[in-house]
């Protein structure tokens, strides 16, 4: 398995660094057993410190069920998902504290404003005293909140609130951060802020983010995970990727390896 | 990142989460003006039902009977109010998300958020304190008995907002919420009231209509009232929450994905 996924973690340059994310087989299974749909079948991968994984697909294909696994939000119905070493379901609050999360459309307390909300989810971990305005300070700082603290969260634009998310989420430095669509909506300029944070981050993180721009995983992802109708279709660089099609585009890579099995990605490869 | 790659940092007790979600939901009471709609009408009726219809001066007594008989029917509508947005409002704007993938167990949000609107409830009770002063100043009013009535007050207000929270975990509406937890609360209510259990009498057997008063929150509350503490209120009343507060957990865990 290990001689495997270090053939698959080219960014990770064969180092001796132990795998901070390893998901083994893991299913997601809706409604009841035998008839339900299966969102996401058997998916395995692992990921290191300084790896930026794309997770990559057609709407519905499962990355946000992967992730909400991945997170402790849902439940495997099978397989098994470890984060610095631990599993998830033996070990939640511990898997949890080294997780930070942004999930999709960047959900908030509305009427909360970004300095109660941050200073909230510093409390939520752990956090005491002079750390927390620190942790705030330092993360409304990154994703450049400052002049919209003191606004309520429901009076700011989709931009800020989708920092307020990403603020959150790397609030407790955590070693682990996923990413479900951290740049959907956004304008160039907004993504491009958010793009040169992950890779300010990148380094010393493993960062899974999803998303269905390709431009992004060029730009940013030193991997690239393809994910089709709840299965992994391809795990390679953006590199490699790109050279299995003709044309040595991302998208009609994308195409060739979604379209055949799952829903019509209308839109995804915008 | 600084350093803290590979660290594994300690999730907080869940009593520190806790606080943490007790806080920020207090806060959210008064940040909107929900709490002072609420606090404004209930002093309101209270004043209302207790001086003018309950008759508080023409029954010549110095007890707080008129506004413990008039409580269970104003928490009947507004208790539902307080605890419609408990959960309903978390799983429709997505935070739930958030707050279970925070490193905290569910059950830790569940108490908080129940405590929270239990402490918002009872600084809308606490603000009936001047019917107290006014007896007071008129009479010499059984004092113990006072508090007994406050204390009995209070632990329906929790039951009332345990079965609330219950059945704000199950819906994503608000308006669904409310009329489902008044409709549980009405039950409640109504399953300890005389004529209920008079027209009851009529036909059910005898077991039936013991088992039904006993479920009733009035009965219960009147005797508190009366100054009246017995531990099998007590146990009731804890039960009843103990109870919802469970169920609504294993709710937020089932629906939590919906």
């Amino acid at each position: 398995m290990s001689e495997q996924a270090k053939q698959r973690t080219p960014g990770a340059s064969e180092s001796a660094l132990p795998a901070l994310l390893e998901l083994q087989g893991l299913v997601k299974r809706f409604g009841p057993p035998g008839s339900g749909l299966v969102a996401v079948d058997g998916v395995s991968f692992e990921a290191r410190a300084g790896e930026v994984v794309g997770f990559l697909g057609p709407n519905g294909a499962g990355k946000s069920t992967t992730m909400k696994m991945l997170t402790g939000f849902l439940e495997p119905t099978a397989g098994s998902a470890r984060v610095m070493g631990l599993d998830i379901g033996e070990h939640p609050e511990r898997t949890k504290a080294a997780i930070g999360y942004l999930p999709e459309g960047a959900p908030a307390y509305p009427d909360m404003t970004p300095a109660g909300f941050l200073a909230f989810c510093a409390r939520m971990r752990g956090m005491k005293g002079g750390e927390i305005a620190e942790a705030v300070d330092r993360a409304a700082e990154r994703v450049q909140l400052f002049g919209v603290m003191r606004q309520p969260i429901e009076t700011l634009s989709k931009g800020f609130k989708r920092r307020v998310g990403l603020a959150q989420a790397i609030l407790h430095e955590p070693p682990v951060l996923v990413l479900d669509e951290p740049t959907d909506g956004l304008d160039p300029n907004q993504k491009h802020e958010v793009r040169a944070l992950i890779r300010e981050l990148a380094p010393r993180t493993c960062i899974i983010l999803s998303t269905h721009i390709l431009e992004e995983v060029d730009a940013v992802c030193t991997r690239a995970v393809v994910i089709a109708a709840g299965k992994i279709v391809a795990d390679a660089t953006p590199a490699e990727l790109a050279a299995r099609s003709g044309s040595g585009r991302l998208d009609d890579v994308f195409r060739e390896l979604t379209l055949g099995e799952a829903p019509k990605p209308e839109g995804a490869t915008a | 990142m600084s350093e803290s790659t590979g660290v594994l940092r300690e999730p907080p007790s869940p009593f520190v989460a806790a606080w943490a979600v007790f806080r920020r939901e207090l806060g959210g009471y008064f940040a909107t003006p929900v709490a002072y709609v609420f606090i404004v009408v209930f002093l309101l009726l209270a004043g209302v039902f207790t001086f003018a219809l309950g008759g508080l001066y023409e029954r010549g007594q110095a007890d707080l009977q008129p506004l413990f008989n008039t409580v269970p029917w104003l928490f009947l509508f507004l208790i539902p109010a307080v605890s419609m947005r408990l959960w309903s409002e978390e799983r429709r704007g997505g935070s739930i998300e958030l707050l279970v993938t925070m490193p905290a167990p569910i059950w830790s949000s569940v108490i908080a958020k129940f405590l929270a609107a239990w402490a918002f409830t009872l600084l809308a009770l606490a603000l009936t304190f001047p019917a107290w002063v006014t007896v007071s100043r008129l009479g010499e009013p059984d004092h113990g008995a006072i508090l007994a009535g406050y204390a009995g007050s209070a632990l329906m207000a929790g039951a009332f907002l345990a079965v609330g929270a219950c059945v704000s975990a199950a819906t994503k509406s608000q308006v669904i919420a409310f009329v489902l937890g008044a409709s549980a609360c009405m039950v409640f209510v109504l399953a300890g009231f005389g004529p209920v259990i008079e027209f009851l009498r009529g036909w059910a057997p005898g077991w039936l209509v013991e088992g039904v008063g006993a479920l009733g929150f009035l009965t219960r509350a009147q005797n508190f009232a009366r100054g009246v503490i017995e531990l099998a209120d007590l146990v009731y009343f804890a039960t009843v929450i103990a109870a919802a507060l469970i169920a609504c957990a294993a709710i937020i865990n089932a629906k939590k994905a919906d």
